[in-house]
């Protein structure tokens, strides 16, 4: 075993020429085997060894893509938009012409946006422990995305470390401004608020008491599960006196209900927090009968707390204008040499960041391969075989190819009907002025 | 201001499919007097997709489109003021009254055809000056929409629910049986409603991103992509349409615009409304508030008492520094000296004001020989015996950038954050450094809406409302209207002081 550094410039020239998956990455931008604006429009940004950064880069053709990234051999790279124009261009073309068109929607989880709430990690660490809350994020957002807003091509990404990226490629979603994206992650964004704040759920109208939405009320519904397991049992998130401290100040503040808590928990301070969940929940019920509006308003504050612990924590900042860049998937994470392989939504529950592979193991398991597979020649089936086919990178490129099919084939679909539409209207197509 | 040349006759062939309007030195006028709908403008809205087929004159053309840039820009700075929305409202109603009324279907002794045609042809004037940059499109269909808006809400409902008839949206109508599937987050979506409201509710299905404002706020139900819009949230989805279209429309007017091979009467004056918009205020001269009147003539010796009570930013500082340095820049002399001139300074004093100013920095005989030609030339004594009027905000903004020596400019373009805020505290002891209005004002500066800040300036100097401006929520589009209204402003102070003191004696004689 040779301990490959991910720092090292031969160690990353080495997986750009050998492990990046350029037929699916260059498929799934340009949704097409022709080179199409999606592709050539679309900025790339580079950061190079020494923090260098360029920006504004884009390509004719995938080789063009692959000869570049290889020579420039980039410690990681980002995707942008597709511009009106070529972005490399864009010093020959008169001043604003220049405008981001059309772009994947994306999401960007980050674990950093959870260090109040996590009890295990903080920082840039992530174990298998918190990575509970991403999951939580996911399965929510997942759901929103394909229930609400009716898409259905969603690439989720392992950011590498410590957080997880969505990728939107349905037409209608490459078509929206940044109005409407802008709207989007208002509609999903719940919790606002910086440090100094503590209750950070308000989604119950002006005087805080109204009905959660509907897609709120279905995301909470999701997230009562991952509450128990991750906040109350893994985390235990009200263990501590500053936890439990933080619940009551997100309650209302009737006495009869908060002192008693407070001065059990605080004689008894190795309740676990599902018992003192139990016991909020005991003390609420007992205002069911006679005190009505008051036990409305605890379950009220009870499930803004749920939501508060575990709905995802976007970074709203990032999915609102089309020209914000985002990391792309199989690039290797400088710091921890993972690569940033897609997740499968429905198995996020069990993926371990500490099992996905890194740049080293792929390296290792390639010099395997030719130490013994000299005789191994003979392959020569259909399909060439692709270095990243013999690692454990396989099953992930495997999953991005079939996600990229299905892109694929949704666009083809809709440019014939497009087609259709266009010759059955070209009778009146001379421009006319208005 | 500019005046479009007069040239009789159009190219007979008139291949100018753009707007087809037909420039004519003949008076339209059509239905003058008679009252009632006609035929062509049957509702007040108007969603603007017929061009206007009628003949105008030229001098028509340019006025709509002052009239209604007006009402824009005032939108515009309106909107940038954070009012509350009732106030807003009120605000844009009081302007768009004044400036570009338009009836209803029942008004009395209007002719509606008129004030119909004139709102029409406004508006797709300004498309022409407007499509030329997605900057420029955006800042107007921001301001159309908040017009259409405005007049919207106001309208008569039942010509309003015939006009939407007239449109004939295709929005997908949710049906009893969808509606019962859905009823419980429709419900939920109707915030504490009674059941009654939403039995007597009915429902639209509109793709969810033609309605983004809706989705934002949470305020519809959405699902598979498809929200679903109660007939009470309507307003969103027409201008939505009409925000839409109107964008649709302009980048293809822009696309065409090159081909136009357009008359050189109209491009000018096109030209002329688009800059005057950049500057966010309607373009116009300075007319001097009648020199005659309650004494407003201003010597010499004054200058310095209206100086520190009612100049604005920008020529304080330049006062300031000819107090200091006794000498000012070319350019800073102009921007003083026909300030100066417009706030009712004669020449004769002017000439001793300058004289004073320099001081010994300078000799007699190069006083005379040097400035004192300038001032008379400014005054329309000299050369071309121009009567140069005062610059505008527009002009003091977009014409002549400082260099590095000058003084001369807007305090709020053209001076860095930190200084401008040390000046503004420095002048004006009513704004101190770290308060929430001189964040505010900042944050106008931050996002270049000087006129914005200035107004503030001004409200927090003079004890005026927030949005009252100049009066009726006027911005500052003109240094001189400052000093005007300031003065103004003491003026009815005064008397109010005088008329108290008049009744308290005439209470001792009693």
């Amino acid at each position: 075993m040779v301990d490959y550094d991910p720092s090292s410039p031969q160690v990353m020239n080495a997986f750009y020429r050998r492990l990046f998956p350029y037929r699916p990455f260059f498929l799934w931008l340009n949704q097409d085997q022709i080179p199409a604006k999606l592709f050539t429009h679309r900025e790339f940004a580079f950061t190079l060894v020494g923090d260098v950064y360029i920006r504004y880069n884009s390509f004719h053709t995938a080789d063009e893509f692959k000869k570049e990234v290889v020579r420039l051999n980039p410690s990681r790279f980002e995707i942008g938009p597709q511009y009106s124009a070529r972005p490399r261009d864009r010093k020959t073309l008169a001043a604003g012409a220049l405008q981001p068109q059309r772009r994947e929607l994306v999401f960007d989880i980050d674990m950093t946006d959870y260090d109040e709430i996590r009890t295990c990690c903080n920082d840039k660490k992530i174990c298998r422990r918190c990575w509970g809350y991403i999951a939580a994020a996911v399965k929510v957002l997942d759901h929103a995305l394909r229930e609400t807003f009716g898409y259905k091509h969603l690439l989720w990404v392992y950011s590498g470390r410590r957080g997880i990226h969505c990728w939107i490629s349905d037409q209608s979603a490459l078509d929206l401004n940044d109005d409407q994206r802008k709207a989007v992650v208002t509609f999903l964004e719940v919790i606002k608020g910086g440090k100094e704040q503590a209750k950070k759920v308000h989604v119950r109208g002006g005087k805080d008491d109204g009905d959660l939405h509907p897609a709120l009320a279905e995301a909470l519904e999701l997230l009562k599960k991952n509450f128990v397991d991750v906040c109350l049992h893994d985390q235990d998130c009200f263990g501590s006196e500053r936890g439990w401290e933080a619940l009551l100040s997100l309650l209302p503040g009737d006495r009869d209900v908060i002192g008693p808590l407070r001065s059990n928990w605080q004689s008894e301070p190795g309740r676990s927090s599902a018992e003192k969940w139990g016991d909020l929940m005991s003390a609420v019920r007992k205002l069911k009968k006679n005190q009505f509006p008051l036990f409305r308003k605890y379950e009220r504050a009870m499930e803004d707390v749920i939501l508060q612990y575990t709905y995802p924590r976007i970074d709203a900042e990032v999915s609102k204008h089309r020209n914000h860049l985002l990391k792309a998937p199989f690039c290797v994470h400088p710091g921890t040499g993972r690569v940033c392989v897609p997740v499968n939504p429905d198995l996020v529950e069990q993926f371990d960041p500490d099992t996905v592979p890194t740049v080293g193991e792929l390296l290792n398991q390639l010099d395997k391969i030719q130490v013994e597979g000299t005789n191994g020649e003979s392959v020569g089936g259909q399909r060439k075989v692709e270095d990243y086919d013999q690692t454990s990178l396989k099953p992930y490129v495997e999953m991005f190819e079939k996600h990229v099919a299905a892109v694929l084939k949704d666009n083809r679909s809709a440019r014939r009907a497009a087609h259709a539409d266009e010759t059955r209207s070209s009778t009146w197509s001379s421009p006319q002025i208005y | 201001m500019f005046r479009p040349s007069t040239r009789q006759n159009l190219p007979s062939s008139s291949s100018n499919p753009a707007l087809e309007v037909k420039v004519n030195k003949r008076h339209s006028g059509i239905g003058a007097g008679s009252s009632g709908p006609s035929s062509r403008y049957p509702y007040r809205l108007n969603f603007y997709e017929r061009p206007p087929t009628l003949d105008i004159t030229l001098e028509e053309f340019e006025t709509f489109a002052i009239a209604r840039l007006r009402v824009l820009s005032h939108i515009e700075s309106l909107s940038h003021r954070s009012l509350p929305y009732p106030q807003l409202v009120s605000a844009i109603q009081s302007y768009t009254k004044q400036h570009l009324p338009l009836s209803s279907n029942t008004a009395r002794a209007v002719n509606l055809d008129e004030e119909r045609r004139r709102d029409e042809i406004g508006h797709w004037v300004l498309r022409l000056a407007f499509c030329r940059s997605p900057d420029l499109r955006a800042r107007f269909i921001r301001s159309e929409v908040a017009l259409f808006k405005n007049r919207f809400e106001s309208d008569d409902v039942h010509e309003r629910a015939a006009f939407l008839r007239s449109l004939e949206f295709d929005w997908q109508v949710v049906n009893e049986s969808e509606k019962q599937t859905y009823a419980e987050q429709l419900k939920s979506c109707m915030w504490g409603q009674k059941d009654d409201a939403f039995k007597a509710e009915s429902w639209f299905k509109v793709p969810w991103y033609t309605v983004p404002d809706l989705v934002g706020s949470r305020r519809v139900y959405v699902r598979a992509g498809m929200a679903y819009v109660p007939q009470s949230l309507q307003i969103s989805l027409v201008l939505q349409a009409f925000s839409s279209r109107l964008e649709k429309a302009l980048e293809l007017t822009a696309k065409n615009l090159p081909r136009l091979d357009e008359d050189e009467r109209l491009g000018p004056v096109i030209d002329h409304l688009a800059s005057s918009f950049l500057s966010g205020i309607g373009a116009t001269d300075y007319q001097p508030a009648d020199g005659s009147g309650n004494g407003s003539a201003v010597t010499a010796e004054m200058v310095d008492d209206v100086a520190r009570k009612h100049f604005p930013p920008c020529m304080r500082n330049l006062y300031e520094r000819l107090k200091r340095d006794h000498h000012l820049k070319h350019f800073g002399r102009l921007q003083l000296g026909l300030f100066l001139k417009g706030i009712g300074l004669p020449l004769d004093e002017a000439i001793v004001f300058w004289r004073r100013m320099y001081g010994s920095t300078m000799s007699d005989d190069k006083f005379n020989k040097e400035y004192k030609y300038n001032i008379r030339h400014s005054y329309g004594q000299e050369g071309k015996r121009a009567n140069y009027p005062p610059k505008s905000c527009q002009q003091i903004l977009t014409q002549n950038q400082p260099g590095t020596q000058d003084s001369h400019g807007c305090p709020f373009r053209h001076f860095s954050p930190d200084n401008l805020i040390t000046f503004l505290s420095n002048s004006y002891p009513q704004l101190e450094r770290s308060s929430p209005e001189m964040k505010e004002i900042m944050d106008s500066v931050k996002s270049t809406h000087y006129h914005v800040a200035c107004t503030r300036v001004f409200e927090l100097t003079h004890g005026v409302k927030k949005g009252e401006g100049l009066g009726e929520g006027e911005s500052v589009g003109h240094p001189n209207k400052w000093t005007d209204r300031s003065r103004e402003l003491e003026r009815d102070v005064l008397e109010k002081i005088k008329k108290k003191e008049d009744s308290d004696e005439m209470q001792v004689d009693v």
